[in-house]
């Protein structure tokens, strides 16, 4: 693996802060992450971390700060943050698969309007991808016919065809059944081995340990920790990050 | 059966004149109506408030007074002139418009805030969002409020009457000219509008209900 400290930012926040009207829910957020590095993003609920991770698209706005992306600055809105976004691959908790096209179409929708790719080639392309996340027998069907764990690996297959500089996660295993997380923590895990920038929200200790270049751990709207996952495993240094360490890890 | 026999001609032109009012205004009010709903959603305010300022301005205006000032006002206007029929299918297009735009942006409503952050989320811009993403399956949801404001427009169509236009609302009118029983005439207009709205719209109602069943 290589270190990603020295390795130029893709991703980078400066002093970024956001309210919802009192709540000061990112306080002074300073954050860079390099290329090819997977960064997990754990924090007790309410601490900011979804948010956090919502803003590197804009599907949150941020108040002051600046976020770059591969060294442009996040625009505003319109076309040039569309074509941003498509070099921002983005996993949901929900899936959010589109309800009323098919897995192929969810898949192809993107390349096919965005990229201006042909259909033909669109479909190649999403039942290659189909395939490598394991549902490539299910492209004709509609998303409700699919179990979560399925649905979510047709979600990280769409994001995929747009070939993203990053790809976010927001707690993308938050929503599944026990027996299904594995299999989506499994195409996450490759895809950190293929050297995917990754930004990854999650509760499972497991992937972090596992794929993640590095941890930091929010609460109340700031970055309190930031370690390797060994390292903040096994040594927290602050009493936020020890108290809810010993939370999830005897839940889990 | 006399008075619909004996005045045959007189219904068929009045309820093709009503088939072209009611087509051709559901037609444009449609095509309106979802522009205005998709104005009433958009990220652009000055947008927002066009949509907003045309609802609450037309739907709150009699129909009968649009209808006047397109039949009687308008024409004072020194503008190119248009047919009392043309004016009541712009009348009536204005006005079932603004029911519409709100059946269908109640059925946005439905949709889940999910479903649009993912098609933003692959770098698709607004309008193609709505379009391709959001809009078919707000129509789905809303296909029975729908129909509603379509039947409505159907019955709406007779006000167009009272402005020189021979549709089934003046039906009656001719009838009482020509000396014909009133109630029988009044009867027989009611039936044929029951039987359009059960024969016609309903079917496509529960076809398109069935066809677009909502799979969540």
């Amino acid at each position: 693996m290589t270190n990603p400290v020295h390795a130029p930012a893709l991703v980078e926040l400066k002093d970024v802060n956001k309210h919802y009207s009192t709540l000061h829910v990112l306080q002074n957020i300073n954050l860079q992450v390099a290329k090819g590095e997977v960064l997990v993003v754990l924090g007790p609920s309410g601490s900011g971390k979804s948010t956090l991770c919502r803003t590197i698209n804009r599907l949150e706005t941020i108040d002051t700060g600046s976020i770059t992306i591969d060294g442009k600055e996040l625009p505003k809105e319109g076309k040039a943050l569309a074509n941003l976004r498509a070099d921002v691959g983005m996993v949901f908790q929900s899936f959010n698969l589109f309800a009323h096209k098919t897995i192929l179409e969810n898949v192809t929708l993107g390349p096919i309007k965005v990229k201006g790719m042909s259909k033909a080639d669109a479909e190649k392309l999403a039942l290659s991808l189909l395939e490598r996340v394991g549902v490539g027998h299910q492209s004709a069907k509609l998303p409700a016919q699919l179990s979560g764990g399925q649905q979510q690996r047709v979600a990280i297959a769409r994001a995929l065809a747009m070939k993203p500089k990053v790809m976010l996660f927001d707690e993308p295993t938050s929503a599944l059944d026990p027996e299904m997380i594995n299999e989506v923590l499994d195409v996450m895990v490759e895809l950190a081995k293929e050297g995917m920038t990754m930004v990854v929200v999650t509760h499972e200790m497991g992937f972090a340990r596992k794929a993640a270049d590095r941890v930091i751990f929010m609460a109340d709207g700031q970055i309190v920790e930031e370690a390797s996952p060994e390292e903040f495993f096994t040594n927290p240094q602050t009493a936020r990050a020890k108290d809810f360490l010993s939370k999830i890890l005897t839940n889990g | 059966m006399n008075v619909l026999i004996d005045n045959s001609e007189l219904f068929l032109t009045g309820f093709k004149n009503t088939g072209i009012l009611f087509i051709i205004s559901a037609f444009f009010a449609l095509i309106l109506g979802t522009i205005v709903a998709g104005m009433r959603v958009s990220p652009a305010p000055a947008m927002r408030a066009a949509g907003t300022f045309y609802v609450n301005a037309v739907r709150n205006t009699p129909l009968t007074l649009i209808l006047a000032f397109f039949a009687l006002g308008y024409p004072q206007l020194g503008l190119p002139q248009i047919s009392f029929m043309n004016a009541a299918i712009v009348g009536l297009s204005l006005y079932t418009a603004t029911y519409v735009c709100e059946a269908i942006r109640s059925g946005i409503n439905t949709v889940s805030v999910g479903q649009s952050e993912a098609a933003r989320a692959i770098g698709l811009p607004f309008i193609p969002t709505l379009t391709l993403i959001v809009l078919p399956q707000a129509f789905r949801s809303v296909v029975p409020p729908l129909f509603s404001v379509f039947i409505a427009l159907l019955k709406n169509t007779t006000v167009a009457a009272g402005f020189s236009v021979l549709e089934a609302g003046a039906i009656r009118a001719y009838l009482s000219e020509r000396g014909e029983p009133l109630l029988p005439g009044l009867l027989w207009v009611a039936l044929i509008f029951i039987l359009l709205v059960l024969g016609i719209l309903s079917p496509l109602q529960r076809y398109l209900e069935k066809k677009w069943k909502v799979a969540r």
